[in-house]
């Protein structure tokens, strides 16, 4: 028998492990040995298979051998997690080992949740282990003892590193770390991290850039693979909708024969929909709960605490369950709608079963004909072991000007030194010298080129050439605005007593819209469901929901949250009032497909599948039919081309085509199109995208030998189309809100405290305006255009696909609609439909002046 | 014939207010014909500098692009009268603000014909030495121009202040946009300025100010619409 080499864990710790039962694991020794040599690591590893530990243990092995805990001994390790419950588990999770063994260690954590004072006292007195967030740290580094406090700091552990890095707040965290590496140049960096498609993108983020080097990677054996399974309903498949109510009995027949299952939705509207259909249908009584982001917080902490104590037998839930915490004994996932990406998929398997032992339980349940089709490419590649979270950005300016302005406010800033700091991170190691210089010119003057704001500097230059902040209320207002999160405007739900007006449902949005109708106004009446008076308040909060959901309802118009059907009462001021409603068939609120487009790999897949007959044999019947229906009387979409149908129905000519590009770029496209068809006589009506195909609809026809489809679909759609588009795009505008807010630009709330959130946008509106006429190329109009290139337009992906499919579009002209364009076409009603200009609108309620003389008296 | 496009385009959406013929421009300024006067309400010149002034550097082109709207409206009508109904400066220290260029530009405005301040709460007196007639309101004919809009009923009044903007919707959507509003007894002009914000006609603040049928007449891109009360929301 081999003798195994000797262990690098000191005997407390094997003794440890043994009475657990346990036995140290590969990748949890050697990420000790990385540390031992001074090396930062990166470790893959996929849930259960012990990654926390292996993060801490070389922090405890240290803390472990030192001689006594001395008062004063300084930080030593920073533990950073995109979740405060993140935070608050692992520090529970800590505990154990701790006190297992008797060790001397002090672990605390700090969110935005602390108390002023515990904060204050950390400042002075820090513990071992500090368990915080990007927010936070950010926050401390900024603070005038930032020096001393993190002088002492060995190890710094980045949990679910791969949910992070691809975001603004990774940004923000790659230029703490940078601040830190130079504050404790002895410390290491590990990152934890579920498998991802590009391991070198994490190893690079890891360590200072300017060296050319990358952490070391440990990689975790792979735990058992997932059982994947799509249902095969017994129910006719849908062809457009997301809610999956054809199949809620076998859902909840599944739920009744696992133990603890976790179902997921891509939305919030779905969860309250799968939620209430479950309920109807529970005879037996089972524990389902629900948690989504809008609920009220002290809810979702309930309902999380009776899932860690075995009490609930499901949980419907949004992506606010795909991380972190250890749920215990869960033994199904149902993935309810579009899985969008593999590594979402897989991340969201990987919930069930944190035992690496035992194989994860998962079943996708396909709501409509096309997600059939995603799934199965979700399956194939999760089967294929391929990942597809593309993690490597380009850091944004914004997150940059603020990180500048925080810099400042530690204290004197050396301009030449920041540089350095700030290409030391990974996304801004290629940042030229110039557009540092720009954003510090911004964070100083408002980097603007008419030079009015000397005196009203932010940062001011001192004699010896370095940059101090003008005034202490300058640091008060970035700590208040620290964060890259800007949230979308949200009322908060009150419930007010008695049950209001359940209108029938099914009546047509945009009918009555007279919210908190000031009824001395004019000689009107008030509309009957209108709120007239002061509601009592006082009722229940139940959460918060997005303004923009709620401005497309009328009073009396019901809908889903929490679980319970309500009726809008009315919007006052910052609320919306409620009431229970007595209905049992409520207005189900018709958010937009899901905030997650799908994934250009899944995408390709998806096309791949359809264009190869070959490749239905795993696809149900129901669906195989339909695309050989699709093969007969159109044409199936070829994998590299993109396929163009023109047919005629009702009044109008449709144009339907299929990029499988994701909902953002089609819609993106549609408002190119359509103006490009504007200026082409074919008098465009309107479109409506999803995730796979785009529909417009016009007076003309489309089908006429004179329309170009080449031309039509041409690349330079996104030269002066773009331009002039973007100029009116309130998605644009809210890109640019976004980075106002992030930059420093302007305050969280702005102008004034007491303004709603409504007027915010409009400020910031004007503000857009007037920068783009006078300095087109200012670096926050850069930020903005940056985030648009991925963000709420899409343009990238766009690109790429008119890219690709230049000179490769088949045009198809049929005679009536095909089996293909069926569920695009059913979204129309059921998706807000985007006109070409707004002006549209006011021409249309003008008319009505119009109607009202002509009509019947 | 010095009868322009723009002027015939006004002068369909034209209507009466008080006996006069009044016609608003899709720049927000109110064109009276009769008199050949240009009303423009709430300029705001200067705002930018004012949040500068707090550190909130929002960008120095505000009153650049006010003027040049301006001076754009002026070129179309070519009045014999300016009326800027108040709250033309930001706050009384908006002149000393003011670019030089901006300075030269709003003198050559003030200088080719009568133009009149009348006061507001942002600017009880405009800055020196920018050409132009302080006066606290103005009858024009049947009509009075002042800068807030007086409590009770008040026949032929045009006023700025409020900032009217309305929330327009149709079955294809809707849309935020500045307006006139008005009974055919009184008028209340929309905000001129590049940064002035908006308050929606629904809230209370208009409450009380009209008798008969009110109407917003919303700014489009090249014209106003004229929109009943009916397909304007709240926010």
């Amino acid at each position: 028998m081999k003798r195994a080499p000797p262990s690098p864990l000191p005997a407390v710790f094997q003794t440890w492990f043994a009475t657990r039962g346990w036995t140290p694991r590969a990748h949890q020794l050697d990420l000790l040995t990385k540390a031992r040599a001074g090396d930062s690591a990166l470790l893959i590893a996929p849930t259960g298979a012990g990654k926390t530990l292996a993060g801490f243990l070389p922090t405890l092995v240290e803390l472990s051998s030192r001689p006594r805990r001395t008062r004063g001994a300084g930080l030593h390790t920073l533990y950073i997690s995109p979740l405060k419950a993140l935070a608050s588990d692992v520090a529970r999770n800590l505990e154990t080992p701790i006190a297992d063994m008797g060790l001397d260690i002090r672990v605390e954590t700090r969110t935005g949740d602390t108390p002023a004072s515990k904060r204050l006292r950390q400042r002075r007195d820090p513990p071992d282990i500090l368990l915080t967030t990007p927010e936070q740290l950010a926050l401390l580094l900024a603070s005038d003892d930032a020096t001393t406090l993190f002088a002492t700091v060995r190890r710094v552990v980045l949990d679910e590193l791969h949910a992070i890095v691809a975001s603004k707040r990774g940004d923000l965290l790659a230029l703490g770390l940078a601040r830190l590496r130079r504050l404790a140049p002895e410390a290491t960096t590990v990152g934890l991290s579920a498998t991802v498609r590009e391991p070198d993108e994490l190893r690079r983020w890891l360590v200072d850039r300017r060296a050319g080097k990358k952490a070391a990677l440990v990689v975790a054996p792979p735990g058992a693979p997932a059982e994947l399974s799509m249902l095969d309903t017994r129910e006719r498949l849908p062809w457009a909708g997301h809610g999956a109510a054809h199949a809620i009995h076998e859902i909840y027949e599944r739920i009744k024969g696992a133990k603890t299952t976790l179902v997921f939705v891509n939305t919030r509207a779905q969860a309250e929909a799968i939620f209430q259909q479950l309920w109807h249908i529970n005879e037996d009584g089972l524990a389902i709960a629900l948690h989504h982001g809008s609920l009220d917080a002290g809810q979702r902490r309930k309902v999380e605490a009776a899932m860690v104590e075995g009490r609930l037998k499901a949980v419907v839930c949004t992506s606010t369950l795909d991380l972190g915490i250890d749920w215990g004994d869960v033994d199904l996932v149902i993935n309810v709608g579009a899985p969008k990406g593999a590594s979402r998929l897989l991340q969201r398997i990987g919930r069930a079963n944190h035992r690496l032992d035992e194989p994860s339980r998962a079943v996708l349940v396909p709501a409509n004909r096309f997600e059939v089709l995603e799934c199965r490419a979700a399956i194939d590649a999760a089967e294929a072991g391929a990942q597809d979270t593309q993690l490597a950005r380009e850091g944004g300016l914004d997150v940059l000007c603020q990180h500048i302005l925080g810099m400042a406010c530690a204290g004197p800033l050396d301009a030449r030194e920041l540089y350095g700091e700030v290409v030391s991170a990974e996304p801004y190691a290629a940042l030229s010298q110039d557009l540092f210089d720009d954003a510090l010119d911004f964070v100083a003057t408002g980097g603007y080129a008419l030079k009015s704001y000397d005196r009203f500097a932010k940062i001011k230059r001192m004699q010896d050439g370095r940059w101090r902040v003008a005034h202490p209320k300058i640091a008060q207002a970035y700590r208040m605005n620290v964060g890259t999160i800007v949230e979308s405007e949200m009322l908060r739900v009150r419930l007010v007593r008695g049950a209001g007006p359940a209108k029938p449902t099914g009546s047509p949005r945009g009918g009555q819209r007279l919210i908190n109708y000031p009824a001395r106004l004019s000689g009107e009446s008030a509309p009957q469901a209108a709120y007239t008076g002061r509601v009592t308040r006082g009722g229940r909060v139940l959460g918060e929901i997005e303004e923009y959901f709620l401005e497309m309802l009328s009073p009396g118009d019901t809908f889903l949250f929490g679980g319970e059907i309500l009726s809008l009462v009315g919007i006052v001021e910052n609320e919306a009032h409620v009431a229970r409603a007595r209905s049992d068939s409520p207005k189900v609120p018709s958010y937009a497909g899901g905030k997650f487009p799908l994934s250009t790999y899944l995408a390709a897949r998806v096309r791949e599948i359809i264009s190869n007959p070959a490749k239905w044999e795993r696809l149900p019947e129901q669906v195989r039919e339909w695309l050989a229906l699709q093969r007969d009387k159109s044409m199936l979409p070829p994998a590299n081309r993109l396929l163009v149908e023109t047919f005629p129905r009702g009044s109008r000519h449709f144009l339907v085509c299929y990029p499988f590009e994701g909902r953002l770029a089609h819609q993106t496209l549609g408002m190119l199109l359509t103006r490009r068809m504007e200026r082409m006589g074919l008098k465009p009506q309107g479109f409506v995208a999803n995730e796979y195909a785009l529909a417009v609809w016009s007076l003309a026809d489309v089908s006429a030998p004179r329309v170009d489809m080449a031309g039509l679909f041409a690349r330079d759609m996104l030269g002066d189309d773009l331009e002039e588009w973007l100029e009116e795009s309130a998605l644009m505008k809210r890109t640019f809100r976004n980075c106002a807010v992030i930059s420093g630009l302007i305050e969280r709330r702005f102008p004034g405290k007491e303004k709603s959130g409504r007027q915010v946008t409009m400020s910031t509106d004007l503000v857009y305006d007037v920068l783009r006429r006078h300095q087109p190329d200012h670096i926050l109009l850069r930020a903005a255009r940056a985030d648009a290139m991925t963000g709420l337009l899409d343009l990238a992906r766009l690109a790429d696909m008119l890219a690709r499919v230049e000179g490769r579009i088949v045009h198809r002209r049929l005679a009536r609609i095909s089996p293909l364009a069926v569920p695009v076409m059913l979204e129309i009603g059921r998706e807000p439909v985007y006109g070409e200009a707004q002006d549209q609108i006011l021409a249309e309620a003008a008319s009505v002046l119009i109607d009202d003389a002509m009509g019947p008296a | 014939m010095n009868v322009n496009a723009p002027t015939m385009q006004s002068a369909r959406e034209a209507f009466d207010l008080a006996g006069m013929a009044v016609a608003p421009d899709a720049s927000g300024a109110l064109w009276i014909a009769a008199e050949r006067a240009l009303v423009v309400a709430d300029l705001h010149l200067e705002k930018g500098s004012a949040f500068a002034e707090r550190r909130v550097l929002l960008p120095p082109y505000d009153t650049a692009a006010t003027l040049a709207r301006l001076t754009a409206v002026i070129a179309r009508h070519d009045p014999r009268v300016v009326v800027a109904l108040g709250d033309s400066f930001h706050d009384i220290r908006a002149g000393g603000r003011m670019t030089e260029r901006d300075r030269d530009g709003l003198r050559a405005l003030t200088s080719g014909r009568e133009w009149i301040w009348i006061a507001g709460n942002h600017d009880p007196a405009p800055p020196e030495g920018l050409g132009g007639v302080a006066m606290p309101e103005l009858r024009l004919a049947s009509l009075t121009l002042r800068h807030e809009p007086v409590v009770g009923s008040a026949p032929g009044e045009i006023a700025g202040h409020l900032h009217p903007v309305a929330r327009v919707w149709s079955e294809s959507g809707s849309t935020r946009r500045r307006c006139f509003v008005g009974d055919g007894a009184r008028l209340v002009l929309p905000a001129f300025g590049a940064y002035a914000g908006g308050l929606n006609i629904r809230d209370v603040a208009f409450g009380g100010l009209f008798r008969g049928e009110v109407h917003a007449h919303a700014l489009g891109r090249d014209r106003v619409y004229r929109v009943p009360m009916s397909r304007c929301a709240p926010d």
